[in-house]
């Protein structure tokens, strides 16, 4: 058992729980900005694939990573202003717009692919991002390669959680988008913007859904294929719940989901327990619900989500 | 009548459909002139096959049905359409609107809708069916058949197990379904047959498709000693590429994956099953047959992927190995067990 236990425990299962979270984060704390502003994005997990699919691409044929990155960046933006028209300008469902832009996505990133790269039997890959050693702290003992040599947009996520905290909580603008989603009529009679502000937090979330799929197909991977995402925007808008939505707290969700993730896939290598192999799969997903179940008992959605918001109207 | 036998590489494709093209033509042509049944302008022309895919065709599984059915279409002379991404919900219609349409021959994949596939077959009985299937047969029109690589993968996991220096060799698997099991578990047989020492470990990614979830469960098998590493889904080499271990490939050749980190691996060859059961329908013969048979080396139906870059690196008696045991595979005289039950992780 002690065996068993030094075997997981290596370095390399740290460094993959952050590698398996980095995606999360970014999808999460994009999630989360929608819907402090009042806008449930269920476009999510279409606006990973397009992105994965548009990043990838727009790498593959500038040979600049960055650039698809921004490609990536742009094709969530654009998902957003979708998004926005369908549940902030013209008020419709949340839940229905949001599925419809992820059928919608999902649609037109195969449709796209089919388009550039036909019909190819092995896939077109690109030269991924390669982990960069930050100097002096990579060289710290055990904590220098679980921390410190990772891809350059996993670091951008070890910045991001404290920015998106600061910018909800400590800037004028995330007051405005907090109040928006809390109370748009408090907010409308302040002269905040609710239309404009909301439609920004989708913009900034479809970005950082489109860095999460871009994450996916030219970091975690180097090509872009059907089932790249998998649902991991679904396990994002779980996470949000779990974190309450405290961009903090979210981000230990997608650590706790990672770390469970990198530990299954370490047990099913070194188990000598005669254990069906879905109980290990289905680790991060059941203990994420139960810590969500014992967490976020006290949990409280911003009191204007789902609700659209006309002007004059109660 | 005019009958194309065309199926060797050794007439070029532009002469066979001009070959057809005035097949077609004179019959016609008989056809006005002289009042011949109706039945016999049809015979000259194209056996019409569509194909209905759950995934789309980058999935491996389903690329090589396709990748045959377009050999068949440049070389045996028939029509071939095809449908991808076709939900279960979707798959009956579809099935119906190629049966309607006067297609004689309908392939596919059905795990996910097997029993609507066999059910739509039923109400065709005129229409050849075959579908990839875990499952036998159907009376009158419903013949399956299978990725029955389990040979060639026994021959990678020889490989492997002279390969590994640390006696650890892995496979990366989509999940716990017989047509993954009987690879695996050869892959394991083979590996333990050159190598008494190895152990075998093995992880399933949960789904059938999710490159970079099998890339951190190959990054775990490395962590935990695998130096050879058996890629049964995409993801795999990559992480073998990071890691400087080796990697066997499966369903296709993908030595351009990696060419220093991928040895070989099974490559499933849909071309004899094709071949077969058009010949079986354009000759009017079509049967419920299991053409799983068709997939093993003997028929053609798999080999293991050439060596490419390995060809220099490989030690020659590994090599020697391989080729003594694949001949007797060839000549019947070696039997590599087929092995269904979950592997174990050991």
């Amino acid at each position: 058992m002690d065996e068993i236990l030094a075997q997981i425990f290596q370095i390399g299962f740290f460094a993959a729980m952050i590698r398996i979270a980095t995606p999360l984060i970014f999808a999460t704390i994009g999630e989360l900005f929608a819907e402090r502003a009042g806008v449930l994005n269920l476009g999510i997990e279409g606006i990973m694939l397009l992105s994965a699919m548009v990043g990838f691409s727009a790498a593959y044929f500038s040979g600049s990573l960055w650039f698809g990155i921004a490609a990536a960046m742009a094709a969530g933006v654009l998902s957003g202003m979708l998004m926005g028209l369908l549940t902030v300008t013209l008020g419709l469902s949340q839940h229905v717009s949001g599925i419809g832009v992820t059928l919608l996505n999902s649609g037109l990133a195969f449709f796209l692919y089919r388009l550039i790269f036909g019909q190819p039997s092995m896939p077109p890959n690109i030269v991924a991002f390669k982990p960069v050693a930050i100097p002096l702290l990579s060289e710290i003992p055990v904590i220098g390669p679980i921390l410190f040599n990772h891809h350059a947009l996993v670091y951008a996520a070890f910045i991001l959680v404290p920015l998106a905290a600061f910018i909800l909580f400590r800037t004028p603008w995330g007051l405005n988008l907090r109040t928006v989603g809390e109370n748009p009529h408090a907010a409308d009679g302040a002269g905040v913007n609710v239309a404009a502000t909301r439609y920004q937090a989708l913009m900034l979330s479809g970005a950082l859904m489109g860095v999460a799929g871009a994450f996916l197909s030219m970091a975690q991977f180097n090509a872009f294929t059907f089932g790249v995402i998998s649902g991991r925007g679904w396990v994002c808008i779980a996470l949000v719940v779990f974190g309450q939505w405290s961009p903090w707290r979210a981000a230990g969700g997608a650590l706790l989901f990672a770390l469970i993730d990198a530990l299954q896939l370490r047990l099913q290598a070194n188990s000598y327990i005669d254990v069906p192999y879905q109980v290990f799969l289905m680790m991060p997903f059941v203990l994420t619900i139960v810590g969500m179940a014992l967490v976020s008992r006290n949990a409280r959605a911003p009191a204007a989500l789902l609700m659209p918001f006309r002007k004059e109207e109660r | 009548m005019f009958k194309t036998t065309t199926d060797g590489p050794c007439r070029p494709a532009a002469f066979t459909s001009l070959m057809q093209r005035a097949a077609a033509l004179l019959a016609l042509t008989a056809a006005i002139l002289f009042g011949a049944p109706a039945e016999q302008a049809a015979a000259a022309e194209k056996l019409k096959v569509a194909a209905v895919f759950e995934t789309p065709i980058e999935e491996p599984w389903v690329n090589q049905i396709h990748v045959a059915l377009l050999k068949a279409k440049a070389e045996l002379g028939i029509e071939y359409v095809w449908s991808e991404s076709v939900k279960s919900a979707d798959f009956a219609r579809v099935m119906r609107d190629y049966a309607d349409g006067g297609y004689g021959l309908i392939m596919g994949d059905s795990f996910g809708a097997e029993r609507i596939a066999r059910r739509v077959a039923k109400d065709y009985p005129n229409v050849a069916f075959v579908f990839g299937s875990g499952i036998g047969p159907a009376e009158p029109n419903f013949g399956v058949f299978d990725n029955w690589i389990h040979e060639p993968a026994y021959l990678s996991g020889m490989i492997a197990g002279k390969m590994t220096k640390s006696n650890t060799v892995g496979v990366v698997a989509a999940m716990p379904i017989p047509e993954v099991n009987r690879l695996s578990n050869a892959f394991c047989a083979g590996a333990k047959e050159a190598n008494e020492k190895v152990k075998c470990k093995f992880s399933f990614i949960g789904s059938f498709f999710d490159p970079p979830k099998a890339k951190e469960a190959a990054l775990a098998q490395i962590e935990a000693g695998v130096d050879v590493i058996y890629a049964e889904r995409f993801g795999v080499v990559e992480a073998a590429a990071e890691k400087g271990v080796l990697a066997i490939s499966n369903m296709s050749d993908q030595a351009e994956l990696g060419p220093d980190t991928v040895i070989t691996g099974p490559v499933w060859d849909m071309w004899p099953t094709v071949k077969y059961a058009i010949a079986m329908v354009k000759s009017g013969v079509f049967t419920a047959q299991d053409l799983g048979g068709f997939s093993y080396m003997g028929k053609g139906g798999s080999y293991l992927a050439p060596y490419h870059a390995w060809e220099k690196k490989l030690p020659a008696e590994v090599k020697k190995m391989v080729a003594d045991r694949t001949k007797e595979i060839l000549d019947g005289t070696y039997r590599v067990n087929v092995d269904e039950s979950i592997p174990q992780s050991e």
